[in-house]
């Protein structure tokens, strides 16, 4: 079959322009800028990228709205769905890339912002694919990247402690997915998801074979590396610390969106009919009760290990595993309002997370360090990003009206709606809700050195102004994705149809 | 202007307050009292025209027949069918005006807060907004969502201007109301699943008859959630620590107003949606609050902290409130309505005697350090008497209104219920007398207590110089004290449409 290239690179207009800007960024840096200033370095190649990842939304500003389009053989997809997260990755990295320009990312600065929006390709990609071998490959350009960016630090032991700690991990993580992935193919005889969706569909009455067995749980393991959910999260507290902050904040949202969001579709498009019962009292075997005990084990461990923290960037790392776990009671719910919610939550909490680590990585490189006393008194010394801080943390909390605890509040109760007769999943909620209970302990702890403890230091902190703004946008979109989710939800609903089209109930 | 506008003005003042210059301090006082009478002044009209209208129907039909004011009812979340529902009935009004009243006077005795005016006054603005929005809220989620608005400043609140262990005590409350509202919020979910997932509309939710089995299960868990913040023993005990190391407006708010927004969720969301789950748990209710009732009032007979004493006697009368909850007739019911509001007043004047008054002067709140004051600061023992005499429920006060009827109530559903709560009177009267003797009355302190100097120990006549109450505490604590009085000589003023919108929820309507 010949390959329709002109069809695969309009259909990935996106990621072509990200590619060639990441080229023309290397390129800058080694022929024009090299010798220049750091800053003046720093800032040319970052508004490159900038301006790069604003021209990769053109392309998808016109497949918005248009009839979806299946590329190689339903290898890749580009519907409304696709094209919305894409948006909500550029998004992303472009507040992480403006973050970076405030912040000492080392000498190698035409690198960085190259891998950077190469790794923006691969979750683009990872969000278009719907096929095995393709989204293996999106999800190692992404997680090559990211083990590159965690190194940037090259003086830092810290930095490198962490990079090869999170390859090590991502390398065994993509050796138990691309295990499980063959175990899918040899029970299925598919790679495309809609087929192995059918395949499992001709079967659904034998009970699930020992082969696909194996290969649903080691693909499950696999992709609870990528997002970090207990018992596969040893990773995450690491790497996040020892990270510069802003790839921190790239690994914790664009990576988390782009990891969830093809989980999503893997498990709800392919493993349609292997969901098992996760309802109290009636188990079976099926992923949502692997589902279901990951995320009981992840909403436990990282709040009550959250609570021990002194480093921010720890504290969030393990926040972010206990979200992990709220985001698969959303996925367990194994229904449209499930994955809506899932869809929902991974903007509202990539957001959240964005500004909470953009906030930490604009403070820490000024205030001397990322260790919860160096943030004492902040809010005297920079009270804008303090009142952000506050609307990031309380919206990791989960308080209203911010758009934390709609998100929560709605991945709840569809877990609820499921089996309502029941309360099957009951057992699940009431679980995540204390836990967030909990989870309000170390996040006060977190604004009682911003807002309660005086600093020894009181001299006031400059940030500039572009990066005011930037956090003040994400801020803004974090209240009103709280305050007024109607649109977003209905654009979400509307899109999450194509996910569970393939439910059988 | 509607009644709604409570809330719309004060996060108004919210924003306004935020847009200022940390350095104009009295400015910001200002705005922030300002939006507080504005406030006031709109839920006060607004309360008359009510009463009015309530008066005229009871004349001419005999009876209420709905009591509800709609304000608003849009659609806000489609997808779970969440609507900004916000209506009023003669239930929910006496505890809206006496937010503003609290308001109002916590500003005033908050005049002296010289550090991180503008954060204060911002914090307490949200918070007072969060309540005003409870008491309209007519939906679950959206009551949910005013309710933990007001939850969080409470905690900034007290961390940074609080004393006494104020990191610990702002935590513990901050956590309790957390834990409480969890329960609450499973509650919810289960409710809306129970009925059908079609609304969270209480009104509506109440016409839904819910499963007498889900009810048993479901009311216990909506019930304590806002129980722990009434007060409720036994999981009262962040009462105490929370009111000693707020500074004195937020002690005034957390008992004049916040352990309010508890009791009031208890008969909202959970009296009248699980009216079977009530009638299964009202024994363990009852007892609960009696025991409250009488522990609350031993602990602060034996207390040395001043401020502990007042903490202490707020369980106690709160426990009333729930005890005359779960009497389910009128009497009863309706005192505990009218003590909502009466506590309300009397806890935000005993702390303001106590954190205002007499902690911001002497810097000491042991009973054993302080003495004679009524010499040094007349005005302060003028009013902790008044106060102290509407706690003990002194005819001619508004507690004892609100007392009598809850002890009438009990009795009808059962007499030993009232006799054993009747053992607090002199428990209370006790411990009232016991503070205003050791504060305001003994000259000499005890031996070996000297070396705590704030001028006592020049003993002689001679009284030790305090800074004199200022003209906000005068006029605050005026406008307080004529509320007790107002209530308790013509208590139909507020009794009337309590009564009526009592009988409507007896009849089972919403």
């Amino acid at each position: 079959m010949p390959v329709p290239y002109f069809d695969v690179l309009k259909g990935l207009g996106a990621e072509v322009v990200l590619t060639l800007t990441a080229v023309v960024a290397l390129t800058l840096d080694l022929v024009s800028v090299r010798r220049a200033e750091m800053s003046v370095r720093s800032r040319t190649i970052g508004t490159t990228a900038v301006v790069g990842l604003l021209a990769a939304i053109l392309p998808l500003w016109q497949q918005f709205n248009s009839p979806p389009t299946v590329l190689l053989g339903g290898t890749l997809v580009v519907d409304d769905l696709s094209v919305f997260f894409k948006l909500v990755i550029i998004g992303l990295a472009v507040i992480t890339v403006l973050i970076s320009m405030d912040y000492d990312v080392g000498r190698h600065v035409g690198e960085y912002y190259a891998v950077l929006l190469f790794g923006a390709v691969g979750m683009m990609l990872l969000i278009s694919a719907e096929e095995l071998i393709t989204i293996f490959v999106a999800l190692e350009l992404t997680s090559i990247s990211l083990y590159i960016l965690t190194a940037f630090h090259k003086g830092e032991l810290r930095s490198q402690e962490a990079a090869v700690k999170y390859f090590m991990f991502g390398a065994i993580s993509s050796a138990f997915l691309l295990f499980g992935l063959s175990y899918v193919f040899g029970a299925t005889g598919a790679t495309s998801l809609r087929a192995i969706r059918d395949a499992v569909k001709l079967t659904a009455g034998l009970g699930m074979s020992p082969l696909l067995a194996t290969g649903l749980l080691f693909t499950i393991v696999g992709f609870g590396f990528k997002v970090a959910v207990v018992p596969f999260h040893l990773w995450a507290p690491d790497a996040y610390e020892g990270a510069p902050t802003p790839v921190t904040a790239y690994i914790a949202t664009g990576s988390k969106v782009a990891s969830f969001f093809v989980l999503l579709k893997v498990l709800y498009v392919g493993f349609a009919g292997l969901e098992g019962s996760a309802f109290w009292g009636h188990f079976s075997s099926g992923w949502t009760m692997l589902l279901a005990v990951t995320a009981a084990l992840s909403m436990v461990l990282g709040n009550c290990a959250a609570i021990v923290q002194h480093n921010v960037k720890r504290l969030l790392a393990y926040s972010s595993i206990a979200h992990a776990g709220y985001i698969f009671i959303g996925l367990v719910a194994a229904t449209q309002m499930g994955a809506t919610s899932v869809l929902f939550y991974i903007i509202v909490y990539a957001l959240t997370n964005l500004g909470a680590f953009g906030v930490v990585a604009a403070l820490s490189s000024r205030a001397g360090g990322d260790e919860m006393q160096n943030f004492d008194g902040m809010a005297k010394r920079a009270p804008l990003l303090s009142l952000f801080m506050l609307i990031f943390v309380l919206s990791l909390a989960g308080i209203p009206p911010l758009g934390g605890f709609f998100g929560k509040f709605y991945l709840f109760a569809a877990a609820v709606q499921r089996d309502a007769q029941h309360f099957g999943l009951l057992w699940l909620v009431i679980l995540g809700i204390f836990m967030s209970a909990v989870s309000l302990y170390y996040y006060l702890i977190l604004l009682k050195h911003f807002y309660v403890i005086d600093g020894a230091d009181h001299s006031p902190i400059i940030t500039p102004t572009y990066l005011n703004v930037a956090l003040g946008l994400v801020a803004l979109a974090v209240v009103a994705l709280g305050v007024y989710p109607k649109p977003i939800l209905e654009l979400l609903n509307s899109f999450s149809y194509s996910v569970v089209a393939g439910w059988v109930h | 202007m509607q009644v709604d506008w409570t809330i719309y003005l004060t996060f108004l003042g919210v924003g306004l307050i935020m847009l200022l210059p940390q350095e104009s301090k009295s400015l910001i006082r200002w705005v922030a009292l300002v939006t507080g009478v504005a406030a006031l002044l709109v839920a006060l009209k607004d309360y008359f025209n009510y009463n009015d209208w309530v008066n005229a129907q009871i004349s001419a039909h005999g009876a209420l027949q709905d009591g509800f004011t709609q304000i608003v009812n849009v659609s806000w979340i489609p997808a779970l069918n969440v609507k900004y529902h916000l209506a009023v009935d003669g239930i929910s009004y006496p505890l809206i005006v006496l937010n503003g009243f609290v308001c109002v006077t916590g500003i005033l005795f908050s005049w002296n807060i010289e550090n991180r005016v503008k954060e204060f006054f911002a914090f307490f603005l949200t918070l007072i907004a969060g309540v005003y929005g409870v008491f309209m809220a007519m939906d679950l989620f959206l009551l949910l969502v005013f309710y933990e608005l007001a939850i969080i400043p409470k905690y900034f609140i007290i961390a940074i201007w609080g004393s006494t262990r104020k990191e610990y005590g702002a935590m513990k409350l901050v956590l309790y109301s957390f834990v409480g509202s969890a329960l609450v919020l499973i509650g919810i979910l289960a409710a809306y699943f129970a009925a059908g997932g079609q609304t969270f509309d209480i009104l509506e939710l109440a016409k839904h008859p819910i499963a007498p089995d889900v009810q048993v299960w479901v009311f216990p868990l909506i019930f304590v959630g806002f129980a722990v913040l009434a007060g409720m023993w036994p999981f009262h005990t962040w009462a105490p620590t929370g009111h000693v190391a707020a500074p004195t407006a937020a002690s005034m708010l957390l008992a004049g107003v916040v352990m309010k927004l508890g009791s009031y969720g208890c008969f909202r969301g959970a009296m009248l949606l699980f009216p079977h789950g009530f009638e299964y748990w009202k024994w363990w209710i009852a007892w609960m609050a009696v025991i409250g009732i009488v522990y609350g009032a031993a602990v602060a007979l034996v207390q040395k902290d001043f401020k502990f004493i007042i903490g202490y006697s707020s369980v106690s009368h709160m426990g009333f409130v729930l005890l005359g909850l779960a009497t389910l007739n009128l009497i009863g019911m309706s005192g505990a309505i009218l003590q909502m509001f009466s506590h309300g007043i009397v806890a935000s004047l005993l702390f303001a005697v106590v954190g205002r008054m007499v902690y911001d002067r002497t810097h000491t709140r042991q009973l054993d350090e302080l003495g004679g004051l009524a010499k040094v600061i007349p005005f302060a023992c003028v009013t902790f008497v008044i106060a102290g005499a509407a706690s003990m429920g002194m005819p001619g006060f508004s507690g004892f209104v609100a007392e009598y009827q809850i002890f009438v109530g009990a009795f009808h559903m059962h007499p030993v219920l009232a006799l054993a709560a009747g053992l607090s009177i002199p428990l209370t009267v006790a411990y009232i007398l016991n503070a205003n003797d050791k504060v305001f009355m003994e000259q000499d302190p005890p031996a070996g207590d000297s070396g705590h100097g704030h001028g006592q120990e020049e003993s002689g006549d001679s009284p030790p110089a305090l800074p004199p109450i200022t003209l906000p505490e005068r006029v605050a604590a005026m406008i307080l004290m004529a509320l007790l009085v107002i209530v308790g000589v013509y208590p139909s003023i507020m009794l009337n449409m309590i009564k009526a919108n009592v009988q409507l929820f007896l009849r089972g309507a919403p």
